[in-house]
């Protein structure tokens, strides 16, 4: 993989994108099978939306990523690194944007970005200072830095969560339903920054979401995961006209009021 | 069998905490405005409580003393018993309740709250350990701030049984007679054993409600239950530990 440099807008420092490559994995809890055997690679600086129903898995195949869940079986590599090893998380900066934002709430939206720079001790006070007002300005959030995390809407709380991951310099930024619970216009809002900040920073993005106006336009490539499975791996393109009749019913689903779902699901 | 299992779990989980805090000894320093934060929210904001508290034990036990003395004519004896009671035993034991039941249980539902909220995953996500930002100075606040409060704590209780013996009818003792009895009996080594117990309490309370609070799962029912069993474990703990400390320290 190929890992070209560039420089990054908030701290002008330069630093690779890296790949994830995902072996095999499969994850139990208990009964309950979440992941069975999933492959795919994701290539550095590329946008790779995974999609499928709730409960299919996505999350969960985030926070193997994250190394905030072990796998049952397979494994994780970034950048040839098992996601899960200790030092992982020293040596790449991966920043994830959690679907309820996981904004800490005690702390200010400033407290909240400069939290990362300030405990591994990234410059001085004042250097900090700059990259997270720098940050909060690209995400036209600087009215918001001595705001509360309750005091703000869905849509900046997802800004700031952005935000706080963008000061982090990452080289992978995961996100969790990021347009989830906005407005249409907030939800392609987030699209198009997570769309510039791969432009301008080229970090890689693994986005999980059920937003298709999302997947269309700004994926690389989609993956569907179905049950645990990833049941399609392509470019957007190609969810046009899918041939499997899960994947067309799941990205066209058709309102019928003679014989609506729910009753087949109860059956 | 369950209930044990449950228990040793938790005690493994309370000693891999430890472990992990340990790692990060060295980071303290560097902690000191999140340390003094926790020595205020530990001792200042608990303080009054205590010394509520240890004034009306003293108190009471000056009362009731003087109530069962004064049949053999031992009244002269309060001072030693209050003293020696309150730094042996009722100072450090009274602390450490009240330290469970304020501190403890707001340390649970804090770091429960954040578990539950995802803002621990966002710390491990941006490699700071939990066990560094928010175990370590609440465990380092505890060891400095838990003999503060006993010593005000056990020289409120005195003057609380000073107060009753000099002004209730039926007791009427000097002040000076009552301090100088329980000088008389009293070493440095009691108070010293007080401090020690109070040292071992305050650490375990904040050991278990830390370890409770950051293995919480679920929504805010199983919060409320966290700090429940956070609180319930420590009472527990302080009352198992006061037996085997007292033992070794005899």
């Amino acid at each position: 993989m190929t890992c070209p440099l560039h420089r990054n807008p908030i701290t002008a420092v330069e630093g690779p994108a890296v790949g994830v490559s995902i072996e095999h994995l499969s994850k139990n809890f208990g009964r309950l099978q979440a992941l069975r055997d999933v492959s795919f690679a994701v290539e550095p600086g590329e946008i790779f939306v995974l999609m499928g129903p709730s409960g299919s898995g996505k999350s969960v195949l985030l926070k193997h990523i994250v190394g905030l869940e072990a796998p049952s079986d397979g494994r994780v590599l970034i950048e040839g690194r098992d996601a899960t090893a200790e030092g992982t998380l020293e040596n790449v900066r991966i920043a994830m944007v959690f679907q309820a934002g996981a904004l800490f709430n005690s702390l200010s939206v400033y407290d909240n970005l400069a939290l990362y720079p300030r405990e591994h001790r990234l410059g001085t006070e004042a250097g900090i200072r700059e990259k997270v007002m720098r940050a909060l300005q690209i995400l036209s959030l600087e009215n918001t830095a001595h705001k509360f995390p309750s005091e703000l809407s869905g849509g900046m709380k997802k800004r700031v969560a952005i935000a706080r991951a963008l000061v982090m310099e990452p080289q992978l930024m995961l996100y969790d339903e990021p347009t989830s619970e906005l407005d249409p216009i907030m939800g392609a809002t987030i699209s198009e920054i997570i769309a510039t900040l791969r432009d301008e920073y080229h970090v890689t993005s693994v986005v999980v979401s059920h937003d298709r106006e999302l997947a269309l336009g700004i994926a690389d490539r989609v993956g569907i995961l179905m049950d645990g499975s990833l049941v399609f791996l392509g470019a957007p393109a190609e969810l046009h006209a899918p041939e499997d009749p899960r994947i067309a019913n799941f990205f066209h689903p058709k309102i019928d009021l003679k014989n609506p779902r729910f009753k087949s699901l109860e059956a | 069998m369950n209930q044990l299992t449950s228990i040793l779990e938790g005690f493994g989980r309370a000693m891999l905490l430890l472990i992990e805090s340990g790692r990060h000894l060295g980071t303290l320093p560097r902690q000191r405005a999140r340390f003094i934060e926790q020595c205020y929210l530990i001792g200042y904001t608990t303080l009054p409580i205590v010394a509520i508290l240890c004034f009306f034990m003293g108190s009471v036990l000056a009362l009731q003393s003087g109530y069962s003395m004064e049949n053999f004519g031992a009244k002269q004896f309060i001072g030693s018993l209050v003293g020696l009671s309150f730094a042996r035993e009722l100072g450090p034991v009274i602390v450490a309740i009240l330290v469970a039941g304020r501190v403890g249980s707001a340390i649970t539902a804090e770091l429960a709250s954040m578990k539950v909220y995802q803002e621990i995953d966002a710390l491990v996500t941006m490699n700071i350990p939990p066990a560094r930002m928010l175990v370590l100075p609440r465990l380092a606040a505890v060891l400095v701030m838990m003999p503060v409060l006993t010593i005000i704590g056990i020289l409120i209780g005195w003057f609380g049984g000073a107060v009753v013996c000099t002004y209730v009818d039926f007791i009427s003792i000097e002040p000076e007679a009552y301090f100088a009895a329980l000088r008389s009996f009293m070493q440095f080594k009691d108070v010293g054993t007080g401090i020690l117990k109070a040292e071992i309490f305050g650490f375990v309370i904040v050991l278990i409600c830390c370890s409770i609070g950051l293995n919480t799962r679920g929504g805010p029912r199983e919060i409320g239950a966290s700090v429940t069993k956070a609180v319930v474990a420590s009472l527990i703990s302080i009352l198992v530990l006061d037996y085997f400390v007292t033992k070794a320290l005899l």
